[in-house]
């Protein structure tokens, strides 16, 4: 059944002018971004070599592409997401899906993965592009496989807080705006809170705060460095925010 | 309302299983009481018409049934599973169509009929042939490749029932399923309905009187989240008929004269000896009518009575006896 929403979800996605339009303008930037590191890249090599132990394609160019697919996401996940349970409602399709024999927690689950699914395609185009240099260079495949770990688990929780924003509204503008506002909160708010908090010698309230950062989780993997902490966090923010999205979506049954 | 011979007949005929029972039910919203408690019952074979004017509590107490509301209290029992305990199997059972159509325009309408079917348990093999003979009953063989938002509203209408009955559910559930139809369209819906009530239940909710009487076998008629009357159809018609009468008199007595007539509850003077005379419940003075108008030389000419209206129904169901 979960897989019967996804599916229409993704429909859906690609049915709707918005899906393409971020497809493009994702692509865009990152091929950009990418062309720009690779010619930066060639222009420096001879002086890089001298170095006693130089970085390599994957760290200057690979890692800096995944990071401004990370600023990206920010924008775009918000918007992917707004229309999914809003529009929903304000169609008054909703109902088609609240009638239907599956649980609430089915066609959450449901709209996350057809979402996630969506995700995957632009990560693997940014996984792609380091990917083409493979034949003419030595690509460092270990930090390439954190890095869309890193990618995809930051994904995972913009795509939660944003499918939980949906689910407040049924304004798909607002609900775009909310996702926005929460992902932006946490990013300013959440490791200036850390780090007073652990000034202050709270570091198990500390540690805990760490969960609303998927930025500071992105980071040791962005760097190659398998961080368990980080990981944990990503999974537990993503899960957090659809069982919240559950709980609000089965409230509505009960106020009507 | 039926004569004890008739209910001796219905309890002795083997009665066929109950699909829909709802007791206690009713749903608050903050102060407001939307429903008052109240039963529901219907059997196979039966098409239920809930009548009421606008904000009666009609669509409440249908997404209640369908659980896309928790009542506030009381139980559902739906095919003889608890709706409200075990709402995946229950649902299963159930097809509904809410006021509002809940179609997906970016789809075409098989894509969407499949989509239905799947969401509904349908085996992915036995899809096809479901999408395919909803889509014949709702006239829509022609229409399976468009896309719905292309549609007009009568066929968006028509996709709307389609998805209801895709899964061949045991309980159907209409919200006002002719609204926004031309007449030819209300005809086909209405020859649909009832083919559809001959093996499953049926509910619909409509304030349309006319429509209760060529569709439903039982009604309902909600006023304020109450049931106020709840019978068949030909007690609905005893209800209606008989109960108004207007007279023609060509030497009209005084006024009072008609007003003493046992069981006569009330009587306006229309003009040019003409009147209306309204029966008290129960009652049918007709009889000491004609004999008073022979005996006192009234000049019967013309006794007529009168088809009443919903609005007169309701009238008199929720205002009471009108006092003479």
């Amino acid at each position: 059944m979960i897989f019967v929403i996804a599916g229409k979800e993704l429909r859906s996605l690609f049915a709707s002018p918005l899906a393409w339009l971020v497809l493009t303008v994702v692509q865009v930037i990152l091929g950009y971004g990418f062309l720009k590191r690779l010619d930066d890249f060639l222009q420096i090599q001879s002086q890089l070599a001298q170095l006693a132990s130089p970085p390599g394609v994957t760290e200057l160019i690979a890692a800096p592409n995944f990071a401004t697919a990370a600023a990206v996401f920010l924008f775009a996940i918000p918007l992917l997401a707004m229309r999914m349970i809003a529009e929903e409602r304000r169609n008054q399709t909703l109902t088609f899906l609240l009638s239907a024999p599956v649980s609430t927690t089915e066609i959450v689950i449901g709209k996350y993965l057809g979402l996630m699914f969506f995700l995957s395609i632009i990560i693997s185009l940014v996984v792609i592009m380091p990917l083409t240099l493979a034949a003419h260079t030595h690509l460092d495949f270990g930090m390439l496989a954190t890095l869309t770990l890193a990618l995809l688990l930051l994904a995972a929780g913009f795509a939660a807080v944003s499918l939980y924003a949906s689910s407040l509204t049924a304004h798909p503008m607002a609900a775009a705006l909310i996702g926005f506002g929460i992902l932006l909160a946490m990013l300013f708010a959440g490791e200036a809170t850390g780090d007073s908090l652990r000034a202050r010698g709270w570091h198990v309230a500390a540690a805990f705060t760490q969960v609303f950062t998927p930025l500071k989780n992105f980071e040791p993997l962005g760097r190659g460095v398998v961080d368990s902490y980080a990981i944990t966090c990503s999974v537990l923010l993503a899960t957090g925010f659809i069982i919240m999205a559950i709980r609000r979506l089965d409230s509505q049954r009960l106020r009507g | 309302m039926h004569s004890p011979e008739q209910s001796q007949l219905l309890m002795e005929s083997t009665e066929p299983a109950l699909t829909i029972c709802a007791r206690g039910l009713s749903r608050r919203f903050g102060n407001h009481l939307a429903v008052k408690p109240l039963d529901l019952d219907v059997r196979r074979g039966e098409v239920l018409g809930l009548l009421g004017p606008n904000g009666a509590g009609k669509t409440t107490t249908m997404q209640m049934l369908t659980g896309n509301l928790a009542p506030t209290a009381g139980a559902i029992r739906i095919c003889d599973i608890d709706l409200l305990e075990n709402p995946v199997m229950a649902k299963a059972r159930i097809g509904y169509l809410p006021e509002t159509p809940p179609l997906y325009k970016e789809l075409t309408v098989v894509e969407y009929l499949r989509l239905a079917a799947r969401l509904h348990k349908v085996p992915r093999a036995e899809c096809s042939g479901a999408v395919n003979s909803a889509m014949a009953r709702c006239g829509l063989t022609d229409t399976g490749r468009k896309l719905i938002g292309t549609l007009s509203k009568g066929f968006q209408q028509r996709v709307g029932i389609a998805q209801a009955i895709v899964h061949d559910p045991d309980v159907i559930i209409l919200d006002e399923p002719t609204v926004g139809l031309d007449p030819n369209q209300i005809l086909e819906i209405r020859a649909l309905i009832r083919e559809l009530g001959d093996k499953r239940s049926v509910i619909l909710s409509t304030h349309i009187l006319p429509e209760v009487e060529a569709i439903c076998t039982r009604v309902q008629i909600m006023h304020h989240g109450e049931i106020v009357f709840s019978d068949t159809i030909a007690g609905l018609r005893d209800f209606q008929s008989g109960r108004m009468v207007s007279v023609t008199l060509q030497r009209p007595p005084a006024i009072d004269t008609l007003r003493d007539i046992p069981g006569v509850a009330a009587v306006e003077a229309v003009g040019e000896g003409r009147f209306r005379l309204q029966f008290a419940a129960g009652a049918d003075p007709t009889s000491t009518l004609i004999n008073r108008a022979s005996d006192g030389d009234w000049g019967l000419q013309q006794l007529t009575p009168t088809q009443s209206s919903l609005e007169d129904v309701f009238v008199r169901l929720t205002k009471k006896e009108p006092v003479a």
